[in-house]
């Protein structure tokens, strides 16, 4: 493949944030499709538009998910990049990686595919950029039978979990992110590999409410570590702040903005007041803390989270194609995730929601949006979950209930002429 | 054995999931799994995790294009060979993670990695601009409204240096989605570009029954604006076919998603808003949704400097204005949204005045606000 005139994306290989370009030309080297990526790319920054055609469905036998076909719609220019398919990795919980199995994908995409890769997918996975169609065969047994790997999802299929690093390298996390994210993936193999939902479905898992992976903003059903005591106060360090031995935010805030001030930065910004001093020692009346991990996050030596730990389960969360955009709506406010028990409470509650999403749920309809249209009340009662305040941000504010006949003395049987008998028209 | 073209059902390997991920931990993170018990950040872009056995854990953190060739992944590996045991890790928001057990390995893995020029800016953590989550754009999506990797450089080379300090009163997260159907999750992020569509979608009497599922064209559109329509196609043939209201179009593509014969991209069409002061955090205020405050900047590659120097005059702003830890939209919050935009010098538009489903949420329904100079 010749290299074209791309004066537009040369452009993109000045200043100081690296250079996807200089990337590109440097894999071109080795992978000379890279130059109609370049090439293809400079046309859209002239036309200012894409120049991928639209859909493409491709994929590998038995799988209906994890390969997303694209073909250019000017192949005769650019035939380096005529199919251009994406392939799914499912990358190891939480993207620790060792070099050897990451040069081993390199080798694998160097023979089988364009060279460049994302490093990684809005949903996590690791996915290797631009591949045609009689390379995925092979590419697929390579790497299931060479790298012992598969395939994420893509399509109306359970797409592929995603995790913080949680307890791997963090003080905050509640639960074993890993644990639930690898073993609920290895559980849902089918899912997340052949579409059987009404659209797609995401799992994402955060160790504790400051949510590393926007797990409530963007998956169906998320687990966020939490706990139920007390947060657990190491006074002598409380102590070492409050003279300014330690600094704002461990260290994440610069002190132009000011020195560590306890009241200031902790006691005043607690959300719910339920933090004062007494003499030297910092106080919290914990039946009043909401855990939203701001004292936490500013004084980690001194504060963490309590020991009886758990997550709040979430559902619905979505980005706003078509009705608006939804949070992940309060369903179960802590449930135990133990690996011990293959995480009984959890897959509970996912199966009970696949079982009744999978019948009624429309075509293209998110998880979310049938909680929408069936409204939260069915919904836990479809869940079979008791409605507590903790579902409702405040409760309702219109008189529109729907009684049930039964809920009320005497049922809806009525006798009209009864009724005109006692009162005339 | 290799594959068989013949036969290429044999001894299949399928439903094996993703590699354990206890495997690809270093050491120093397997022996102190669960055990951390707090953390600091040293210099920016270098975190020290402490565990209660003792052991310390220095990360260093280098910003990423996500776009990346395997060239750069195996120069990754080459420095995490040299310095990490053969351990690295990436981040949610596409960065990578050297990690030392010791902090006297700190200094020359760093040394290493400016040696090797401008590719990998050790940052990202603490009071910073983080890296941009983002899609795709016009490198591998069909249905884009703006690019995803041309932006984002642009945008990053303006504020490499925020990138690389910890100067501003609280994290800003980034994020980019080319096309209203936000792969790229920016509703809630601190500052969000979008790309979005300002035609509505042309029908292709051509293609349109060869290649559309007529009634799932119709119901995508959430606003009833396409409608059946019976057309003459150029062979003189009468085929089924589709209307679009655009009146009544608002420009989200769903209906392209499901017929390629509905094309709506367009060079002058097409464009990024600017969305602010959503968060995912718990952390003191609950997590919200990004607010559109400007409703279109046109797209002008290679370095979209409208969309550049929006981003940065917001930013700017807020750093300037806002307490510490105060996030972008609890700062917009607590000084009022008319605030907002006269801080930032941004005018305001009825487009940014809700008038899609839920509306009534965001309309204001108190005497409190305050004067400025929106009011004549």
């Amino acid at each position: 493949m010749p290299k074209h005139d791309t004066p537009m994306m040369d452009e993109l290989e000045k200043g100081p944030w690296p250079s996807f370009v200089t990337d590109l030309k440097r894999q071109a080297v080795k992978n000379d499709q890279c130059w109609d990526i370049l090439g293809q790319m400079e046309l859209s920054f002239r036309d200012k538009m894409t120049h991928w055609k639209h859909g493409g469905i491709v994929g590998v036998f038995g799988y209906g998910g994890g390969i997303v076909g694209r073909y250019s719609d000017v192949p005769e220019q650019f035939p380096g990049v005529a199919h251009f398919h994406t392939v799914r990795l499912n990358q190891p919980s939480s993207k620790f990686y060792n070099t050897e199995m990451l040069r081993k994908v390199c080798d694998l995409w160097e023979r089988r595919g364009s060279g460049m890769t994302n490093m990684h997918g809005s949903t996590g996975d690791l996915v290797l950029l631009g591949t045609r169609t009689d390379q995925l065969e092979p590419l697929f047994y390579e790497l299931t039978h060479d790298l012992n790997w598969d395939l994420g999802g893509s399509g109306s299929n359970l797409r592929t979990p995603a995790c913080c690093l949680g307890k791997a390298r963090c003080e905050f996390a509640c639960i074993d992110t890993q644990a639930v994210c690898h073993g609920l993936t290895m559980k849902y193999q089918d899912e997340i590999h052949r579409p059987a939902f009404p659209y797609k479905f995401k799992f994402k898992f955060s160790g504790c409410p400051n949510d590393c992976v926007a797990a409530i903003a963007r998956s169906d059903f998320s687990l966020i570590g939490t706990w139920r005591d007390n947060i657990r106060i190491n006074q002598a360090e409380v102590k070492k702040y409050v003279a300014g031995e330690y600094k704002n935010n461990a260290g994440g805030i610069s002190e132009s903005f000011g020195k560590f001030n306890i009241k200031k930065d902790v006691i005043n910004l607690c959300p719910t007041r339920c933090m004062w001093m007494e003499g030297e020692e910092l106080k919290i009346d914990d039946a009043e803390c909401t855990r939203c991990m701001h004292c936490i996050n500013a004084m980690p030596r001194a504060l963490r989270p309590g020991l009886v730990k758990g997550a709040s389960v979430m559902c619905g969360a979505k980005a706003p194609i078509l009705d608006g955009a939804q949070m992940g709506t309060m369903i179960v406010p802590f449930v135990k995730v133990d690996p011990d028990t293959e995480f009984e409470e959890v897959v509970f509650y996912i199966e009970k929601i696949w079982d009744w999403w999978m019948e009624v749920g429309r075509n293209r309809e998110r998880v979310g949006e049938t909680m929408q249209r069936v409204g939260l009340p069915t919904f836990l009662k479809v869940m079979e979950i008791e409605p507590i305040p903790q579902h409702v941000k405040r409760p309702r504010e219109n008189p529109y209930v729907f009684w049930a006949e039964e809920e009320v003395e005497g049922g809806w049987q009525r006798n009209v002429q009864e009724f005109r008998a006692k009162h005339k028209m | 054995m290799g594959y068989d073209p013949a036969n290429p059902m044999l001894d299949r390997i399928t439903d094996i999931g993703p590699p354990h991920y206890e495997r690809f931990f270093p050491p120093v993170i397997k022996n102190n799994y669960g055990k951390w018990l707090y953390h600091e950040i040293i210099q920016p872009g270098v975190l020290m995790h402490k565990s209660e056995t003792g052991d310390e854990v220095y990360t260093v953190r280098v910003g990423s294009a996500r776009l990346i060739s395997i060239e750069q992944i195996r120069e990754l590996c080459d420095v995490a060979d040299k310095h990490c045991d053969g351990y690295l890790r990436f981040t949610t928001r596409n960065n990578v993670e050297f990690m030392v057990d010791a902090k006297a390995k700190v200094q020359p893995l760093l040394d290493e990695l400016k040696g090797r020029g401008n590719r990998f800016p050790v940052g990202g953590t603490g009071a910073c601009v983080s890296n941009v989550v983002h899609t795709q754009g016009w490198i591998h999506c069909h249905t884009p409204a703006t690019d995803a990797s041309g932006v984002v450089k642009a945008v990053m080379d303006e504020l490499f240096d925020y990138f690389t300090t910890m100067k501003l009163p609280a994290k800003c997260k980034m994020a980019l989605a080319c096309c209203l159907n936000m792969c790229g999750a920016v509703h809630a992020s601190d500052i969000a570009i979008l790309g979005v569509h300002r035609k509505p979608p042309m029908v292709d009497d051509e293609t349109i029954s060869a290649v559309c599922e007529i009634p799932l064209a119709i119901s995508a559109c959430p606003l009833g604006a396409v409608k059946p329509r019976k057309a003459t196609n150029a062979a003189g043939q009468e085929i089924k076919s589709v209307s679009v209201n655009a009146e009544r179009c608002m420009f989200c593509g769903n209906c392209y998603t499901m017929c390629p014969s509905m094309p709506l991209a367009d060079p002058d069409g097409d464009g990024c808003a600017i969305l602010v002061g959503g968060k995912v955090s718990n952390s003191r205020s609950m997590p919200t949704f990004s607010k559109l405050v400007i409703p279109f900047l046109p797209n002008n590659p290679p370095r979209w400097p409208e969309v550049v120097q929006a981003v940065k005059g917001i930013l700017e702003a807020w750093a300037k204005d806002a307490r510490k830890y105060e996030r972008i939209g609890e700062w917009a919050e607590r000084i009022g949204w008319e605030k907002f935009f006269e801080k930032c010098d941004i005018p305001f538009t009825i487009k940014s005045v809700d008038d899609y489903r839920l509306a009534y949420d965001t309309w204001r329904t108190t005497t409190q606000f305050k004067f400025t100079s929106h009011i004549k």
